[in-house]
C-alpha cells in the first residue's frame, strides 16, 4: 500500500530513468495519483478506486492516492503530487474547476484526467462524465415490465448532470415498457446520508412506488424494509440487498483510464472528453441483474434493446436536464 | 394517493417522525444535561460520529446490538471526559474545546474505521435493530402502527428523557446540577463540588450523544460511513435553545423536527414539480427557526452557561 517510503522510492527510481537514456514514456509503469474529494466508500469514488487498484495490480500503473480532500485543500494537493513527479493525476474538479485548471497549466508534462462538467483544455487536461446511462436505461426497461403499481421512485443526491443523466435514462427505459408510468423524485441534497435516503424512499413507497431507482445509498434499505424492489446505481448492490435490488446500472472506469494512459504513452494530446470510453460497447457500463428476482418478459425486453445498443442501432441520449 | 393534509392522517408519517427524531432526542437530551450544568458542548457532532462508529464496530465484531449501544455510550462518555477536563478542570474556552473535540472525534472515527475494516466498495453490514412491535399497544388501530412499532432504542430515548427530566426537577442531584448552571459559587457555598458536578454532567450528556450517533448505524442503517451524522449534532444544539433547556420540551422539539422532515419528504411526492425541491428541504429548518423565535421569548438561559468556575474567583 501507500507509504511515504515507497512513494519516495518510486519517485527516486523514476527520476533515475532519464539518466539511463531511456524515454520517459516507455512501457514502464505510469505513476498515477488519485485525488478523491470524499471517502472512498462513496459509490462513485469506489468505482474509480477499484479500476485504478486493478490497473495497479495489472502492472499498468503505480497508484498513490488521497481521499476526503476538502475543496479548499484540493489545488494544493494536486500541486504536491505534481511536484512529487507523478505522471498522471486523476481527480474530480467539479467544485474546483478554475483552480485545478490553473495548476494543470503549470505542469504541461503531466496528464490530468478530471471528472468535470467543463471542457478539456491545453494539451494535458482531459475530462470525463459518468456514462452509465445505457445500463440505467436497460434497468428501466426491466422495471417497466415488473412494476405492479406503475409508480417509480428515485432518490438522488443533487440535481446535477451526474445524477440527472442516469435518472432520465432510467425513466426513458421505463416509459418504453410502461407508457402510463408515473414518476416520483426526491433529492436529499447531500451525498452521504443513508438515513435520510431511506426515509425519502419510504415516503415514495407511501406514495405508491413499488420500484425505486437508488441513485443514493440508503434507498434500497427503505425498499427492503417495505418489501419492494430497487435498482442500484454505479455498483452491484444485489449482494448487499439480495431480495431487493434486482438490477444494477454498473459503471466501469477502467476503459477511460486505459484510454487516457494510451494517449499519454503515445504522446497524443490529452485534451479530450473521455466519456465515450464508458459506453456499453466499450465495456464501460453494464446491466447486472439478479436472475431470481426478475421475470422472463423483463429479461427478454431488456436483451432485445441491449443487443440494439451493442450493435449501434440504438443510442441512448445523454439527458442532463432536471427530471420533474 | 394522498393530498397535502391527508399525509398527516397516515400512520407511516408518524412512525417516520419518531425514527427521524430518535438520534435528535438522544443528542438534545445530552446537550441539555451539559448545558444545565453550565457547559456548552460543541463536541456533539464529533461525539455522535465516533459513537456511530464504535457502536457499529462493536456490533460488527460481537453481534450484540445492546453491547454496541453501550459501547457508543462509553466512547461518548470518554470524549465527554476529555471535554470536561479542558473546559471544567482547566476552565478553557468551551467553544474552542468543543469544536476541537468535534474535529478530533470525527477524524479518529474515520481513521479507526479505515484500520479496523478492509476497504470495500460498499462497507460491511450488520443486522440492525428491527422495528419491535410493543405487545398489545401495537395492536391499537392507527396509534399502534404510528408509535408502537419502532426500533428498541427509540423507546430507550423516550424513557431516558423521562428519567433525566425527573432527576433534574425532583431530586437533590438535579437541583445541584441546575444550580451549578446558574451559580456555581452558591453550590460551593452549600458544601458541594461544582467542578465534580459539571464533569459528571458533561460525561453523562456526552454518553447520550454517543448513543444518538449509534442509532444511525445500528438501527436506521447497517453500516458506518465517515460523514453520515450530517449536522444532526448542530440541530440538537439549536433544539436545546428551542426547548428553553427543559427536557420535555426537548423531546417535543426533536419530535417536531422529525415531523417536519417526515412531512416534507412526503409533500415533495404529492406536489412534485410544482415547487422547487430546495423549498422542501428548508421546511424543517425554517419551521424550527420560527418555533425557536416564538418559544424563546420567555426562555431562561442557565446564567452560568459558558462561564468557567474557578474557586475563589467571582
Amino acid at each position: 500500500m501507500l507509504t511515504r517510503r515507497r512513494l519516495i522510492a518510486t519517485a527516486a527510481a523514476a527520476s533515475a530513468v532519464p539518466l539511463l537514456g531511456r524515454p520517459v514514456r516507455a512501457a514502464d509503469k505510469i505513476k498515477l495519483a488519485g485525488i478523491h474529494a470524499v471517502p472512498l466508500e462513496n459509490a462513485w469514488s469506489s468505482r474509480v478506486h477499484a479500476a485504478l487498484t486493478a490497473a495497479a495490480k495489472d502492472g499498468v500503473i503505480d497508484y498513490v492516492y488521497s481521499e476526503s480532500v476538502a475543496t479548499a485543500d484540493y489545488p494544493r494537493v494536486v500541486r504536491e503530487y505534481a511536484e512529487q513527479g507523478v505522471q498522471i493525476i486523476w481527480g474530480e474538479s467539479y467544485t474546483v474547476e478554475g483552480d485545478v485548471r490553473k495548476v494543470a497549466a503549470e505542469y504541461p508534462k503531466i496528464g490530468f484526467l478530471m471528472g468535470s462538467g467543463g471542457k478539456p483544455q491545453a494539451n494535458n487536461f482531459g475530462v470525463f462524465q459518468t456514462f452509465n446511462h445505457e445500463a440505467a436505461y436497460l434497468a428501466g426497461v426491466m422495471a417497466g415490465k415488473m412494476s405492479k403499481t406503475g409508480v417509480f421512485g428515485t432518490v438522488g443526491g443533487f440535481p446535477i448532470p451526474e445524477v440527472n443523466v442516469p435518472v432520465n435514462a432510467f425513466r426513458l427505459g421505463v416509459k418504453q415498457t410502461r407508457p402510463d408510468a408515473k414518476f416520483l423524485i426526491a433529492y436529499i441534497r447531500t451525498w452521504f446520508d443513508p438515513a435520510k435516503a431511506k426515509e425519502a424512499a419510504t415516503a415514495q413507497i407511501d406514495s405508491g412506488a413499488d420500484i425505486l431507482f437508488g441513485e443514493r445509498i440508503g434507498t434500497a434499505d427503505g425498499a427492503q424494509a417495505r418489501n419492494v424492489l430497487s435498482v442500484g446505481n454505479y455498483l452491484d448492490y444485489t449482494p448487499r440487498y439480495p431480495k431487493t435490488v434486482f438490477a444494477n446500472a454498473v459503471w466501469m472506469f477502467r476503459p477511460i483510464i486505459d484510454g487516457f494512459i494510451a494517449d499519454y504513452r503515445a504522446g497524443n494530446p490529452m485534451n479530450k472528453d473521455y466519456s465515450s470510453y464508458s459506453l456499453m460497447k466499450n465495456g464501460g457500463n453494464e446491466l447486472v441483474y439478479a436472475k431470481d428476482l426478475v421475470t422472463p418478459e423483463a429479461v427478454a425486453a431488456m436483451e432485445e434493446r441491449k443487443a440494439a445498443i451493442m450493435s449501434g442501432k440504438l443510442e441512448i441520449p445523454v439527458d442532463a436536464s432536471n427530471p420533474a | 394517493m394522498m393530498d397535502a393534509l391527508g399525509i398527516l392522517a397516515t400512520a407511516s408519517v408518524w412512525a417516520a417522525t419518531l425514527r427521524i427524531a430518535t438520534p435528535l432526542i438522544f443528542g438534545t437530551l445530552g446537550t441539555l444535561l451539559c448545558e444545565r450544568s453550565g457547559v456548552l458542548n460543541l463536541g456533539i457532532e464529533g461525539i455522535m460520529t465516533i459513537g456511530a462508529m464504535v457502536g457499529w464496530l462493536t456490533v460488527y465484531r460481537s453481534g450484540d446490538l445492546w453491547l454496541g449501544l453501550f459501547a457508543a455510550a462509553l466512547i461518548g462518555a470518554l470524549f465527554g471526559l476529555i471535554h470536561a477536563v479542558f473546559t471544567v478542570s482547566l476552565g478553557l474556552s468551551q467553544h474552542v474545546t468543543g469544536l476541537g473535540i468535534t474535529l478530533f472525534a470525527s477524524s479518529l472515527a474515520y481513521y479507526t474505521f479505515r484500520l479496523a475494516v478492509p476497504m470495500a466498495a460498499s462497507p460491511p453490514t450488520i443486522v440492525p435493530f428491527q422495528p419491535w412491535r410493543v405487545p398489545l399497544l401495537s395492536d391499537i388501530p392507527f396509534l399502534g402502527e404510528a408509535i408502537f412499532v419502532q426500533a428498541a432504542p427509540t423507546y430507550v430515548a423516550i424513557i431516558l428523557t423521562v428519567i433525566v427530566g425527573y432527576v433534574l426537577v425532583y431530586t437533590p442531584l438535579g437541583t445541584a446540577i441546575r444550580m451549578t448552571g446558574e451559580n456555581p459559587h452558591a453550590v460551593e457555598a452549600q458544601g458541594l463540588n461544582p467542578i465534580r458536578i459539571r464533569i459528571w454532567s458533561v460525561v453523562a450528556g456526552s454518553a447520550l450523544m454517543g448513543m444518538g450517533g449509534a442509532f444511525l448505524t445500528i438501527a436506521v442503517f447497517n453500516s458506518f460511513f465517515p460523514t453520515m451524522v450530517q449536522g444532526r449534532g448542530w440541530i440538537c444544539t439549536a433544539l436545546v435553545v428551542f426547548a428553553s433547556w427543559k427536557p420535555w420540551k426537548a423531546l417535543l422539539g426533536a419530535i417536531l423536527f422529525g415531523l417536519f422532515d417526515a412531512y416534507q419528504l412526503r409533500l415533495q411526492q404529492v406536489v412534485a414539480g410544482a415547487i422547487p425541491s430546495q423549498i422542501f428541504l428548508m421546511i424543517p429548518y425554517v419551521l424550527s427557526i420560527a418555533a425557536l423565535v416564538v418559544s424563546t421569548q420567555r426562555a431562561r438561559v442557565p446564567q452560568a452557561l459558558m462561564q468557567p468556575f474557578r474557586r475563589g474567583e467571582h
